[in-house]
């Protein structure tokens, strides 16, 4: 009785854990995409030249390869989060501009935004429902990483059309496989810090968006 | 046109070092994930068969 009542108490301490990193990273994510959002409405008021957008991108994956690892169990990596979110957002100012001086940018801009967030919520009301662990998605979601990762580094010289539109698609569906696999893994326990929960999260939407720009202005653009 | 070949090259770097730095979580990952069970991949396929859809579902809404 008394060693079930101990197993009782521990899975539901596990519980309330999860659902308190759950909590937690949602509650982190959504401040992160509003100031994101708001340091790319600084940008596009700012406008400030293309490599921006290079330069910002390098100094916030530089936040998250050297400095959170060493931060992210302190108060300290809440600002660094903040500051990677505000570098990501600033670098979008340009890319949004571009868009916006076609034709129909701006129903471009709010299409993708809009189907950003649904491709999100959907998805992780699918992997919250289900409770499903999707562990077994890590190698393969790697290895499609990788792959993107070596067309993308081709493509920037190779300057293919065709390439640039399936880089873009494969990366919407691996981003959205690593939605289910890094909320499955929150839910199952696999990772207990909301802030590194909140930064794979951020990256996921952030490429889904961006990759999403780019499909809908390929093929909405008149020419 | 110097400039925009400059540009080519730190983002080819950038994403080569992305890549290195990618490669041996990736390798420990493809060693240790756990093998898929009887259904796991069409728990994660129809979730995918429906997002492609949508996306397609949104080319046309901009094409309109």
């Amino acid at each position: 009785m008394s060693n079930q009542n101990i197993s009782y108490t521990s899975s539901q301490a596990s519980v309330l854990s999860t659902n308190k990193v759950l909590r937690n990273t949602y509650a982190l994510l959504s401040m992160t995409l509003l100031f994101s959002a708001l340091t790319a409405g600084v940008s596009m008021v700012v406008n400030p030249p293309h490599f921006i957008s290079l330069v910002t991108s390098i100094a916030a994956i530089g936040l998250i390869w050297f400095v959170l690892p060493k931060t992210a169990n302190s108060s300290k990596g809440l600002y660094v989060v903040f500051a990677f979110a505000g570098l990501m957002g600033f670098g979008l100012g340009p890319i949004l501009n571009t868009y916006l001086n076609t034709a129909n940018g701006g129903q471009i801009i709010m299409t993708a935004l809009g189907g950003t967030g649904i491709i999100f919520l959907a998805l992780s009301a699918y992997a919250l429902t289900t409770r499903k662990d999707f562990s077994f998605m890590g190698g393969m979601l790697m290895v499609g990483l990788i792959v993107v990762l070596i067309a993308a580094i081709a493509n920037i010289f190779l300057a293919m059309p065709a390439l640039s539109l399936t880089i873009s698609a494969v990366v919407i569906l691996l981003m959205s496989g690593f939605i289910l696999f890094d909320t499955g893994r929150i839910i199952n326990g696999g990772e207990t810090n909301y802030i590194m929960a909140t930064v794979s999260l951020y990256l996921n939407i952030y490429n889904i968006f961006v990759s999403l720009l780019q499909l809908l202005g390929i093929f909405g653009s008149d020419d | 046109m110097e400039s925009n070949m400059w540009m080519k090259i730190i983002s080819a770097l950038f994403l080569g070092a992305m890549l290195v730095f990618l490669l041996p979580r990736a390798k420990h990952m493809i060693q240790n994930s756990p093998k898929a069970g009887e259904g796991d991949w069409k728990a994660v396929l129809i979730p995918l068969v429906l997002l492609v859809l949508f996306v397609l579902f949104l080319i046309t809404m901009v094409r309109t």
